[in-house]
């Protein structure tokens, strides 16, 4: 029968192999979109005020030494970099497909939820990497201007970073995946990154005085803290007249375990919520 | 044979049931209509049989295997086009087809070829490297259609596939959906063009509130549901004597009544189908009252719908 062969032929691919499917549309719709081009902007832009100053004034705070260099050139931008390429390619990527109703183009086809998820978390996370390759390009390129070689602790900072955009984007698609608007998305995955998280770790470290292990921009903290040789103390008690300060350092394993489990919780959360969500 | 069945199918949101107790079995090759008026509970029950919502209680099965526990299974050979969607916008049709056909199996030496006919049957070759983001929205409604062409589907559920496009867009939709039927395939499309429904469909499934009323084949609906009449409007170039219509076109062969609805127009009921309908035309030509307009007022269809919906409400 001739609908018979037609079947045989058309044989649904694996789940794996529609994943890279959804990767590669979604990664050149991700390069093409003015987004892409405003998070490069951004990067570029950062990254040549940076090397503008530090040609121009040689401030002694960046000189000083390779690790000093790259500590203050990278340690105290990358994170940003990365937080916001999180916030640019995975703020709204569930959410739009409902907002967008581009879900109703791609769900309806026998391919599975969860494929179409990590099948655009993979075109993120490349998508970030690109930007995240070019920053690293330009620091580099500027640390071998000023000094003979990369110094082994920014290869461990790099992949730091590289984890920490992991964290990011899990965050970022689990939120993307609670809400069904993508400004609302975009804006609570923002505001928690710019600003709420620095401020509750902040918080709590001061006034509380315990240590804000809970929050991911914590656990951050070893992408610039590899770069200060020593490497920072845990805790740190500082008293002024009758106040005590304490403040806290995560640990490079600490920071990784931080890192991972926001991974994994948020990565599985996101997946349960778009498996139930409705159109 | 492809098959779509649910069983004891409900939607309930809150405490607001969309569709209730649905149990409908659809089998063989052929075009199902789903009419129902606007908030009866067609998209939301096409919706459970694509996974795109998850069913209150029931079950929603194509070809016997349950849609939202073996969803890739289940529509390994269905398409789909449910609401209006939309394409990512920085992708060509090109690309966003290729994508579907991809996930849909379309072996990788046929794919090229495949898009570019479903391209070429929506009239839109010119637009094919063309990004989607600043098309119109009948242009990306038949970008949709060609999605639905992809992988050749068994099974095809159309949401108002018609919807946003223009008339000749429309036509030329209809004329896909016809050529789609010939080739075993099983269609079951909501719309609310009657006529739409009558020229491609076989059978017709109504609902209402939720609730299946009919499900029957298309001259099984209107035999039963309609009245016997079908009813023709007449537009005349100069006024008429209204002897002439109520006694000389009253007695025409099939007519069952004509009434003048003013000078210049005129309505006839007739018993019978097409043929009757073909004859009369020519007989009114023939009474030389300077005829320049014929067309159906109502369709059998649309009189078996109008009962049946207003004798639910
Ligand atoms: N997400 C939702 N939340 C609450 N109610 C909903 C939701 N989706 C649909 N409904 C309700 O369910 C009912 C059925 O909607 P549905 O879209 O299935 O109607 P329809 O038959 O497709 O109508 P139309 O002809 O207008 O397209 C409507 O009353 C609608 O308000
Ligand atoms: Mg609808």
């Amino acid at each position: 029968m001739a609908q018979t062969d037609f079947e045989s032929k058309n044989k649904v691919p694996s789940s794996m192999a529609q994943v890279g499917t959804i990767t590669k549309y979604a990664l050149l719709d991700y390069v093409r979109s003015r987004r892409f081009f405003i998070m490069l902007t951004i990067a570029l832009l950062i990254s040549a005020l940076l090397t503008i100053l530090v040609g121009y004034y040689r401030p002694e705070s960046f000189l000083s030494s390779e690790l000093t260099f790259y500590n203050r050139w990278w340690g105290t931008s990358v994170t940003f970099v990365v937080v916001l390429s999180g916030i640019f390619f995975g703020g709204d990527a569930i959410s739009s497909e409902f907002q967008n109703k581009t879900g109703y183009f791609g769900v309806p086809n026998p391919i599975r939820r969860s494929s179409i998820y990590v099948g655009k978390w993979l075109a993120a996370f490349i998508a970030s990497t690109v930007i995240l390759v070019i920053f690293t390009a330009i620091t580099v390129g500027n640390g071998f201007y000023y000094f003979s070689g990369v110094p082994y602790e920014f290869v461990e900072s790099l992949l730091f970073a590289l984890f920490y955009l992991v964290a990011v984007l899990g965050f970022t698609f689990f939120f993307s995946s609670l809400f069904k608007s993508s400004s609302i998305s975009i804006l609570v995955t923002a505001i928690l990154f710019l600003f709420a998280f620095t401020l509750i770790q902040e918080l709590v470290a001061d006034l509380v005085q315990i240590e804000p292990w809970f929050i991911i921009t914590y656990g951050a903290q070893i992408v610039g803290n590899v770069l200060t040789s020593p490497y920072p103390q845990h805790q740190i008690t500082t008293t002024v007249a009758r106040f005590t300060f304490t403040s806290f350092n995560a640990t490079i394993p600490e920071g990784l375990a931080i890192l991972g489990i926001y991974f994994i919780v948020t990565a599985v959360l996101g997946l349960i919520l778009f498996e139930r969500k409705e159109f | 044979m492809p098959s779509v069945e649910t069983v004891n199918l409900s939607k309930r949101y809150g405490s607001f049931t969309a569709v209730s107790d649905l149990n409908l079995k659809i089998e063989g090759a052929k075009c199902v209509g789903f009419l129902g008026p606007n908030g009866a509970g067609k998209t939301t029950t096409l919706k459970m049989l694509t996974d795109l919502i998850i069913p209150s209680s029931g079950e929603a099965l194509i070809n016997g295997v349950n849609v939202h526990a073996q969803k890739k299974k289940a529509l390994a050979s269905v398409s789909a086009l449910i609401e209006a969607p939309e394409i990512y916008a920085s992708l060509t049709p090109r690309e966003a087809l290729t994508m579907i056909a991809e996930i849909r199996g379309v072996p990788s030496e046929e794919r090229k070829k495949q898009v570019e006919d479903a391209v070429a049957e929506v009239r839109m070759e010119e637009w094919i490297d063309k990004r989607v983001g600043k098309f119109s929205k009948g242009m990306k409604q038949r970008i949709c259609v060609a999605s639905a062409l992809l992988g050749n589907p068994t099974i095809v559920f159309l949401d108002e596939p018609t919807m946003g496009l223009d008339p000749r867009g429309m036509s030329e939709v209809r004329e896909i959906i016809k050529s789609l039927r010939g080739k075993d395939r099983l269609i079951f499309m909501s719309s609310h063009i009657l006529s739409e429904v009558s020229d491609v469909c076989d059978e017709v499934a109504m609902i209402n509130h939720g609730k299946l009323i009919v499900y029957d084949t298309l001259p099984n609906v209107t035999a039963k549901f309609s009245g016997v009449n079908n009813v023709v409007e007449v537009g005349l170039a100069h006024s008429i004597d209204s002897k002439i219509v109520t006694q000389t076109i009253a007695a025409l062969p099939g007519v069952v009544s004509a009434e003048k609805v003013d000078d210049k127009n005129l309505k006839i009921s007739f018993s019978g189908g097409l043929d009757v309908q073909e004859r009369l035309l020519n007989d009114i030509v023939n009474l030389n009252i300077g005829v320049i307009s014929y067309k159906a007022a109502s369709s059998e269809l649309e009189e078996a719908y109008l009962k049946l919906i207003t004798a639910t409400l």
